[in-house]
């Protein structure tokens, strides 16, 4: 176990070093929330009214932290197939290291550079207006949930990764993956807008649920809420979507990397 | 079965319909080198993965250091050294990160493998790049850190697959002395190429494959005298004539590129006395060859 843990943090220093060499990947992940939020709050969010009142800003701000978890993907899916295609996986699945430890060191680093991107949208909320109005639990427990449903959506990505084991495919899925998961949600608008059909899609998106769970626990606007059971019990429904998406990819990804050369 | 580092009985892999390797059957003593030749798909790597653990075979079995590879690969694992096929390190990482990285995975303490890592980079004439990205490496230094990375901790069973394809002809001689320096070091191993010139060179032992069977083996004197030895080519208009006046060297004749191939023992001091012999004729061009992989492979498949 100890032994486990040590290749983790060996694999995951690994990918953490990257990050500084990857101009890109630094814009991603410390920029993206910088211009979402502005972009949001400013262009787009003049035009948005909060269905039943308060401040759009503050609205927006717990949907940009639901955002950046999904937004996980197409960079954890990337960086797998990468380590597939080059033949480092291959290197290191002949190594006597345990089996889930190049997988688990992948997401923690992604956790590692989310916690990161989450700090810099903290800043920017502060910024605009936003703040957590909540008790200090509540607030920590925002945070906590948007870590566990992260670290559940990395997993997607490492089986996603594992699956196309090419870069650019992996990028192209993933992206067409996470753009309807992002706009049929109500991060940046109220659902209740929506058309019959795309809203029931934007009621149960778990990014909703995320996003309501995060308004509830620091107090922002909600907008009025739809009469789902996911949206009635945000924290609940986050918490489902997460267990239920560690439950089928955990299991998926360590079967497709155990049998990678089967 | 255990004096042997590495040994296979009727190994095979099936892909669907198609056979990537058949009855393989190997036998490497410690401290010998065993080539594997044959072309792009002839089942080398193949060999290789099953053998590394990374693919599990369809038939036959195969011990590596006394264990199998099917039902302890763990084990295997931990007595194997692996150089994949294209320098498979990290690019965004440098030389000496790369080599730390696989050394302290390998469970070195981390002085240890400071000291190894030092040691490696000089060893391999990499101390100056240690510290730059591999990304910017050359080819022959990705090669030479690949090498170094397999030997941050001793293993008694190497492997290396293709360690000098797409590299210039400085840089594999380069790359044959570091191979050479490792076999001294006690561990058995096993390399795949597709130059028979380089399994001549390292190899005490080399087996040739096509099409996923082995199609000979042996010391590479014997299959050397099997290949047959060096050739002259010869282009001239007057090609029948030539190979008239020469009939008594058994050349073999190509009307459509207008040329001659004549077996040359004697090399140089050959292609001499059959230039004189066809000095009245014209002749275009002229050269002596070593066997290529190709001659080798026509030489022992139609033996």
């Amino acid at each position: 176990m100890i032994a486990t843990l040590n290749e983790v943090r060996l694999l995951s220093g690994r990918s953490l070093r990257h990050i500084p060499r990857i101009p890109e990947k630094v814009f991603g992940t410390l920029l993206m929330p910088l211009v979402f939020v502005l972009l949001f709050a400013y262009v787009f969010g003049s035009a948005i009214d909060v269905p039943g009142g308060g401040d759009y800003h503050e609205y927006l701000v717990s949907g940009i932290f639901a955002q950046a978890m999904i937004g996980t993907i197409p960079g954890i899916a990337v960086g797998v197939a990468s380590d597939i295609r080059s033949g480092l996986m291959d290197r290191l699945r002949a190594l006597p290291i345990s089996r889930g430890s190049v997988v688990a060191g992948r997401t923690v680093a992604e956790l590692v550079e989310l916690i990161a991107g989450t700090l810099v949208t903290v800043a920017c909320g502060l910024i605009v207006g936003w703040a957590p109005h909540g008790s200090v639990l509540e607030t920590l427990g925002a945070f906590g949930l948007l870590i566990v449903m992260a670290f559940a959506v990395t997993w997607a990505g490492v089986w996603l990764g594992l699956m196309v084991r090419d870069p650019d495919g992996a990028d192209g899925i993933a992206m067409s993956i996470i753009f309807p998961m992002m706009f049929l949600s109500g991060i940046f608008v109220p659902v209740g807008g929506l058309p019959d059909g795309l809203r029931q899609i934007a009621e149960w998106n778990p990014v909703t649920a995320l996003a309501t769970a995060c308004r509830d626990l620091f107090g922002s606007p909600t907008g009025i809420v739809p009469d789902v059971w996911p949206l009635q019990h945000p924290i609940l429904a986050s918490l489902a979507w997460a267990a239920a998406l560690l439950a089928i990819f955990v299991p998926l990804s360590v079967r497709r990397y155990r049998s990678l050369g089967y | 079965m255990n004096s042997y580092a590495v040994r296979t009985e009727a190994l095979g892999r099936r892909f669907g319909d198609t056979d990537a390797l058949r009855d393989l059957d190997l036998e490497v003593a410690p401290g010998t080198v065993l080539g594997l030749l044959g072309h792009n798909g002839a089942g080398k790597t193949t060999a290789v993965r099953i053998l590394t653990t990374l693919l599990a075979p369809t038939s036959g079995r195969a011990l590596v250091a006394g264990r199998d590879v099917a039902t302890e690969p763990g084990a295997v694992r931990e007595r194997i050294a692996v150089a994949g096929q294209e320098a498979s390190l990290d690019e965004r990482l440098t030389g000496r990160e790369n080599l730390m990285l696989l050394g302290r995975l390998q469970k070195l303490p981390k002085r240890a493998a400071v000291s190894r890592c030092d040691e490696l980079l000089e060893r391999f004439g990499l101390t100056d790049a240690a510290d730059r990205l591999l990304g910017t490496y050359s080819g022959g230094m990705r090669r030479r850190l690949d090498l170094a990375a397999c030997l941050m901790v001793r293993r008694p069973v190497v492997f290396l697959d293709e360690p000098t394809t797409g590299l210039d002809p400085a840089a594999r001689a380069d790359m044959w002395g570091a191979i050479a320096d490792l076999v001294t070091d006690g561990a058995a191993l096993i390399l795949t190429t597709q130059y028979l010139e380089e399994a001549d060179r390292l190899a005490d032992r080399i087996v040739v494959l096509s099409g996923g069977r082995t199609v000979a083996e042996g010391t590479p004197a014997e299959l050397k005298r099997r290949v047959g030895d060096r050739r002259v080519h010869l282009t001239l208009d007057a090609f029948e004539e030539a190979a008239r006046r020469l009939s008594r060297l058994e050349p073999e004749v190509d009307v459509r590129t207008r040329s001659l191939s004549v077996p040359a023992p004697g090399g140089p001091d050959d292609l001499r006395s059959m230039l004189d012999a066809l000095d009245d004729l014209d002749v275009e061009e002229a050269s002596l060859a070593q066997p290529t992989l190709d001659d080798a492979f026509f030489a022992l498949t139609t033996a």
